[in-house]
């Protein structure tokens, strides 16, 4: 075989290898979309439309505003970025809390286990089950919404904390209390990168909840949101309108999820170096 | 497998660590009058924040006044039927969940390939939020029974497959070779091995998801307006006059309902698995 051959067959091998790893990575999910779109044509219910026309319907929803406002339309910033921001907003007062709490009361025993039956019990309230006393308290602005995300999201955040603070190296502590290393220097070099790996679990877990809470938050006494855009669309019956609004809850909080990986992983870097092996 | 293996490490509260920590040093009755001290205590400050009547007592009722409330439902048949339906609902979609997911977790956590293909679209379709289905399950289902179990089925799936797929993954690869030597045949290994060894996981999974939905069933059953459950009690009470008492009152039991379960599911966990805490400690 000459080598022109033989580098065009090398050439032929890796783009080869490139739409394989494509085909393996992607092939079911486009698969899965063109089987929903035939199937949705050809039974033609009005419950499932085909993805072309969600597409074409997104499209027109959100992106065709003017171009100085980089063709994002009136619906982005009433109902799309508010409810992002109440969302982040509601997470961070949430991280906020949980964290600190949960290391204060996580770095004692007895006081862990004394407030553990509470906790337990306040997280399996249903977060919708308390919107009546929120409407009531805060009324139906944004506070209210906030606070609810704020409310619901903050156990996993505590309960994790306390949990990463208790797997705090005894032995790492009492040496640097013989070495008289003063209190705030053991919490900040000990205590919080020891429970770091349990504290980002936990948030990881209530930024998923919050974007569940968000809508929750918008299902009642709401008149913006991309909660409330999809039970309008369901009252009006526009169901194209509600699996735009669907798929753009998930494309949100896949992205949500993959940016606060990206961040974990830029922070925690030291740790896998720390322990020699990958902790997620 | 780092994206997947978040769900594995989320095991509701921290009972395993104390278990690893402090083995017997606490006896049982001592564990218990914690609890019950801790819960009083609880108790004695709502009781007190809510006696300062910041809010008009209408609005938000003293701690006592709720607990009271509570012990008159509890006798109550017809919000028992309401509790009755809700854990029907809850404990099918649970199972449906379980039915679904543990095959699949299996399958995909054995084959690379399986996982590669698959990862995408799970990744995908997992942040959807239950309750934004609420919507287009109300459409498609109505707001009984049928549209309770398949958004808890729905919501359910997730950290029963995440962790499936982790549990199988973690397999002891020399076990698997060595049992491949002796000639075992490829079912055998997965029922012999790859679940036995799958199992806390798995459990683990159903741990969480039986949290999550009993919080997804209530929460359907308020904002679909379901015919029956804890959560239609809810919002009938809210919405006829609000009686905050009454809704407090049901907020209150779905949480001791929910905490029970979350502590039961744990007790058994660390019955039936305890091995595995007390074998290799978890990393």
């Amino acid at each position: 075989m000459s080598t022109e051959a033989m580098r065009l067959d090398r050439w032929d091998s890796r783009a080869f290898r490139v739409i394989q790893s494509f085909a393996v990575r992607y092939g079911l999910g486009i698969a899965l979309i063109i089987l929903w779109e035939f199937a949705a044509r050809k039974a033609g219910s009005i419950f499932f439309a085909p993805p072309s026309e969600i597409l074409h319907r997104a499209a027109t929803l959100w992106l065709s505003g003017k171009p100085q406002r980089l063709f994002l339309s009136d619906s982005v910033f009433q109902d799309v970025l508010p409810s992002i921001f109440r969302l982040l907003l509601g997470w961070a007062l949430a991280v906020l809390i949980g964290i600190p709490f949960g290391i204060l009361i996580g770095r004692s025993r007895n006081l862990s286990d004394l407030v553990n039956p509470s906790l337990q019990f306040l997280r399996a309230i249903p977060g919708p089950a308390l919107i009546p006393i929120f409407i009531i308290l805060l009324g139906t602005e944004s506070t209210m919404r906030v606070t609810l995300i704020a409310f619901g999201s903050v156990w996993p955040i505590l309960l994790n904390t306390i949990e990463g603070t208790h797997t705090v190296d005894p032995v790492q502590l009492e040496t640097a209390r013989a070495f008289q290393i003063p209190r705030h220097a053991r919490l900040w070099r000990i205590v919080l990168p020891a429970a770091m790996p349990k504290i980002f679990a936990g948030m990881r877990v209530s930024l998923a909840l919050a974007v569940i809470l968000m809508v929750v938050s918008e299902l009642v006494a709401s008149t913006s949101g991309i909660g409330y855009r999809i039970q309008n669309a369901q009252i009006m019956f526009l169901l194209t309108d509600m699996w735009c609004g669907i798929i753009l809850l998930a494309l949100i909080g896949y992205t949500l999820n993959l940016l606060f990986l990206k961040f974990e992983r830029h922070v925690s870097a030291w740790h896998r170096g720390a322990r020699g092996q990958t902790t997620t | 497998m780092r994206e997947l293996s978040g769900a594995a490490e989320t095991g509701a509260g921290f009972g395993h660590s104390r278990l690893f920590a402090r083995p017997s040093l606490l006896s049982r009755a001592a564990i218990a009058l914690r609890v019950a001290v801790g819960v009083f205590i609880f108790f004695l400050i709502l009781e007190f924040v809510t006696r300062l009547e910041l809010v008009p007592p209408i609005y938000l009722p003293r701690a006592s006044t709720v607990v009271r409330r509570m012990m008159e439902l509890l006798h109550d048949p017809k919000f028992l039927s309401h509790v009755l339906a809700t854990l029907y609902a809850w404990a099918v979609g649970l199972g449906l969940a379980t039915l679904i997911s543990v095959p699949i977790g299996i399958l995909i956590g054995t084959s690379e390939l399986a996982y590669k293909m698959s990862s995408p679209v799970i990744e995908f379709m997992r942040p959807i939020p239950s309750v934004a289905l609420i919507p287009l399950g109300i459409l498609l289902w109505g707001q009984g029974f049928s549209m309770k179990v398949i958004l808890v089925a729905y919501a359910a799936t997730w950290p029963i497959l995440f962790n499936t797929v982790y549990g199988v993954h973690d397999v002891d690869p020399i076990t698997v070779q060595t049992a491949r030597c002796f000639g075992l045949k490829q079912s055998a290994i997965l029922r012999r091995i790859c679940l036995p060894s799958a199992a806390p996981f798995i459990f683990t999974g159903i741990r969480i998801s039986a949290s999550i939905g009993l919080i997804v069933v209530i929460g359907a059953e308020l904002l679909a307006s379901a015919d029956s459950g804890i959560g239609s009690y809810i919002l009938f009470v809210s919405s006829n006059g609000g009686q905050m008492d009454s809704v407090l009152a049901g907020a209150a039991i779905a949480g001791i309902i929910g905490a029970i379960i979350n502590s039961g599911l744990g007790l058994i966990d660390r019955r039936v698995f305890g091995w595995r805490y007390l074998g290799a400690p978890p990393s």
